[in-house]
């Protein structure tokens, strides 16, 4: 996780205008491998254009995104997941009424071999259930039954429910879109745990959050976002919570920052 | 160009036009039925059309959207008195809450009539032009009685839906031609008789009334005489009737004369049916208006516009016309 | 939170039992306990029999209302387009000379158009649909007043009316169309619960972003839903056809609402994603066996209406208390 590593993933120039008002004027990025990167930065800073433009969801209008060095182009999200990146929406995105097998399935179900698969179109729901008990230990995600509901889940177990399965299916990175909001401690603590196992087991992480003190617990890097541009890319460890927050809201120039507190 | 200038144009187009309206003394009809499309409704409006036509007069027309749709019947009325009508025909689907707008209607002069069923109490109207509904159920009871030739009856009837006048009327004329207790022609309330093996109700629909009559051959396998509110209901007790084989055995009756129901009895359907005449209905109506616009002369109480009994096979007895009069007589499509 | 996850329902996990899908099968149970022990016939194959004959037309249309209501959608008009399937298919035999299999066809690729009309009109225009079927059920009135003339088409080829004819079964008589009504049932509730497409359905009705954000064409399958439905209409216009053995324009004014009541009893949520399809199939035979019930019993048919209306009350309730226990 040195400066060394590998970039998995980068931008250069990104620029999105929605008609008179500029999201994006030239946003870098970079993500190393093994890393969990936050990416913090006040209202209208440009934080979640540039996360959209990352997952898929919009297309910049100037610009260029590289995977592992090489230029990409995502014209949706679906072409992201193709590309190995999966995000985890702030609500989540699954079907409460489904079991988390289901949910964990959601889009991607398996089918069954041969004729029953082919032409009847049949789900294989052993393996799904298979692969989702394998999944969930692999993190050790502690939910007892995988054929329950998910709105049977607490609101801790839930978020975990939608981290497991951005990791489950992601080859390259998973974006986390505010996953410990409107959690409380516990819980919010349950959720960190199971971000740090994601990043354990080799998949770079992408965070974004308002909560300082999360941040500050797991991140390794964190990248600031003001005005449509990265402000700076600061170190958690040896800069402080309020002077990160001054780099957020402009009150502290990039320019003024020590060189250490850079990452 | 001045902009007040096709305003103005206009202006003067409606004057004008209205004042030949008024200048033509043409008087001006409306006829409000329930609905559109119940053919029984469309062959008033054909005769209404035709009377009107052979008077000179203008007929207005409208109705309202389905069976019960008192509000499209007030709004029709209002528009058509707006539109200068001195005689409102109106086959009234509520006839309670109908009462408000005819009396407002009559308080402005207009004349209002009831055709084919009357507004309740019937003199909320000028006047009624309608079927006897209890004579068409007696003159059915009659020929059902005579055509059993002294066998003991076991009847099931086929109704339209509790509480509506016609229904009760025709259902309770049919037992008393058949000799049994009846309720007088007031009521409003189904007969009952031990002789009645089973009372359904159809809603006076096809599908309803082939429902119905299977429910009622598992009460009564043993019927032998249908009482139906009206000829669809009729055409689905012989459905039910014939998939259950007994077909042969049962003698059908009912009310309406519609030229799809006189084709039945010549079928053999339906073994006699009481024929009603909206045509004639309407016609009156127009002839009445005519009447009122130009010497303001009112018509009043109720007119009976006949029932006729049409059958297949004739009884002695028994006063029937055959299927070939029921078919020249009939409404509906030929 | 380190314990290992396991499969089926552990000691503590929340075991629902399935009131909503328990509850229509328990009101059929009741209700023809009741008859059988109040009337002589109820209680006979040939009677019973005889009601799933009755409820055949509703409950064919009764599986499209279902998947749409699965999705959280409603259809106000599939009485009235089910008529018109009927007439034009007994009107192009009849009239044009068409043989029956061509004309059920035509009858059942116009009710698929207007499933897709309303499907169209949801997810292009966006419109709710409520709002759209609305539309669309005076529209398909209008045009089937209007085509037939308000005139039933009768002295139909009988090849048409062949699913009304019966088969000797056990004792009693039943009918072809019985059995594709049965069959239909089960091919759906095989769709809905074992495909991929019929998962969907239900994600869509749950949660309709969700099914975006995670890439399943959610138009699409809510386009392929009111067109289904529309099949189905048409299936059920054909049965109408075989059953009265006429082509009658003023059928499927009360059915509109009546397979609405059969999803509702049983035990799908109007809320979407939720409910089991076969629950309909219980929910319009209790409605059939109250009507053929009370008929037996001699009871005035506004007490059938009444008892109905209690029942879908019940349903309801039954549905919203066992989801919040749920919880």
């Amino acid at each position: 996780m040195s400066a060394n590593s590998p970039l998995v993933m980068q931008a250069k120039g990104l620029v999105k205008r929605y008609g008179q008002v500029t999201a994006l004027d030239g946003a870098d990025f970079e993500l190393r491998a093994g890393e969990i990167l936050a990416v913090i930065g006040d209202n209208g800073a440009g934080k979640s254009s540039l996360i959209k433009a990352l997952s898929g969801a919009t297309i910049p209008d100037e610009g260029e995104i590289l995977l592992d060095g090489k230029p990409v182009k995502f014209r949706s999200p679906i072409d992201a997941r193709h590309a190995g990146i999966e995000c985890c929406y702030q609500d989540l995105a699954v079907a409460p009424a489904m079991t988390i097998t289901e949910n964990l399935f959601l889009g991607r179900e398996l089918r069954r071999e041969g004729f029953l698969g082919n032409v009847l179109r049949m789900l294989d729901k052993k393996k799904m259930l298979e692969t989702a008990i394998a999944r969930m230990n692999d993190l050790k995600v502690g939910i007892r039954s995988m054929t329950q509901a998910v709105e049977t889940l607490s609101g801790g177990q839930r978020q975990c429910v939608a981290v497991a399965r951005a990791a489950a299916f992601a080859e390259h990175v998973v974006i986390l879109d505010e996953p410990t909001a409107a959690l409380g401690v516990k819980e919010g603590n349950m959720v960190l745990e199971l971000i740090r196992r994601v990043r354990d087991k080799g998949l770079p992480v992408i965070l974004i959050s308002h909560n300082m003190p999360h941040v500050f617990e797991i991140a390794d890097r964190i990248h600031v976002a003001r005005l449509g541009r990265r402000a700076a890319v600061l170190n958690p460890k040896k800069i402080s919570m309020s002077d990160t927050v001054a780099v957020m809201t402009g009150a502290m120039p990039p320019e003024a920052i020590p060189a250490e507190c850079l990452a | 160009m001045n902009p007040h200038l096709p305003l103005t144009v206009l202006a003067l187009a409606a004057t004008l036009a209205a004042a030949s309206v008024q200048a033509q003394g043409q008087p001006v009809i409306g006829l409000i039925t329930k609905t559109e499309t119940n053919p029984f409704f469309v062959k008033m409006k054909e005769g209404a059309a035709e009377a009107a036509k052979a008077k000179g007069a203008k007929l207005l027309t409208g109705a309202g959207k389905s069976d019960g749709d008192n509000a499209g019947q007030v709004t029709a009325m209002e528009n058509m008195i707006a539109a200068g009508a001195k005689t409102i025909l109106i086959t009234p689907s509520d006839a309670k809450a109908i009462l408000p707008s005819i009396k407002k209607a009559r308080d402005k002069g207009v004349l209002v009539i009831a055709l084919d069923s009357p507004t309740d109490p019937a003199d909320g109207t000028d006047a009624l032009f309608a079927t006897d509904n209890y004579k068409a159920g007696v003159l059915i009871g009659q020929y059902a009685k005579a055509a059993l030739a002294g066998k003991p009856a076991k009847i099931v009837t086929l109704d339209l839906f509790p509480g509506h006048p016609v229904g009760a009327q025709r259902h309770n004329g049919f037992l008393k031609g058949m000799g049994l207790p009846a309720p007088d022609a007031k009521s409003n309330e189904l007969g009952k008789d031990a002789a009645l093996a089973c009372m359904a109700d159809s809603f006076g629909d096809q599908a309803k009334g082939q429902t119905a009559m299977e429910n009622c051959l598992q009460k009564a396998p043993d019927a032998n005489l249908v009482y139906t509110i009206n000829e669809p209901a009729a055409a689905g007790a012989f459905n039910a009737l014939k998939k259950a084989g007994k077909e042969k055995n049962v003698i059908i009756v009912s009310v309406d004369g519609g030229c799809q129901g006189i084709k039945d009895v010549g079928e053999g359907k339906i073994a006699a049916t009481s024929q009603q005449y909206p045509l004639k209905m309407a016609a009156m109506g127009v002839e009445a208006g005519v009447e009122y616009a130009k010497t303001g002369k009112k018509p009043s109480g109720y007119t009976d516009t006949g029932v006729t009994l049409i059958a297949a096979r004739p009884i002695a007895g028994v006063d029937s016309k055959d299927v070939k009069t029921g078919t020249e007589l009939c409404w509906g499509k030929k | 939170m380190t314990a290992t996850v396991t499969a089926g329902a552990a000691a503590k996990a929340p075991v629902a039992i399935p009131w909503g899908q328990l509850g229509p099968f328990i009101a059929l149970l009741i209700a023809c306990t009741f008859f059988a022990f109040t009337t002589e016939r109820f209680f006979s194959g040939e009677n019973l029999s005889l009601i799933l004959q009755q409820v055949m037309v509703v409950g064919v249309i009764a599986i499209g209302q279902t998947l749409i209501i699965l999705t959280a959608g409603i259809d106000l008009s599939c009485g009235v387009v089910m008529a018109l399937g009927s007439i034009v298919m007994t009107k192009f035999a009849v009239e044009l000379g068409m043989p029956a299999p061509l004309a059920i066809l035509c009858g059942i690729v116009a009710t698929a158009l207007f499933g897709l009309l309303n499907g169209l009109l949801v997810t292009r225009i966006r419109l709710p649909p409520f709002i759209v079927t609305l539309g669309t059920f005076n529209i398909a009135f209008a045009i089937t007043q209007l085509y037939s003339n308000a005139q039933t088409v009768t002295d139909l080829p009988p090849a048409m009316t062949w699913l009304g004819n019966t088969f000797a079964l056990g004792g009693a008589n039943v009918a072809y169309g019985t059995v594709l009504m049965i069959g239909l049932y089960l091919g759906i509730w095989f769709w809905l619960r074992e495909t991929a497409a019929g998962r969907h359905v239900y994600a869509v009705g749950n949660n309709p972003e969700a099914t975006r954000l995670v890439g399943i064409p959610t138009e699409r399958v809510l386009l392929g839903v009111y067109v289904m439905a529309g099949v189905f209409y048409g299936i059920a216009s054909l049965l109408s056809v075989a059953r009265t053995g006429v082509g009658d324009p003023n059928a499927g004014q009360t059915e509109n609402l009546d397979a609405i009541t059969a999803v509702v009893l049983g035990g799908t949520s109007l809320f979407g994603g939720r409910g089991v399809v076969l629950g309909t199939l219980v929910g319009a035979i209790v409605v059939g066996v109250l009507r053929n019930g009370l008929t037996l019993m001699g009871v005035s048919s506004v007490y059938q209406v009444l008892v109905t209306g209690i029942l879908v009350i019940l349903a309801v309730t039954v549905d919203q208390l066992s989801r919040r226990a749920s919880r």
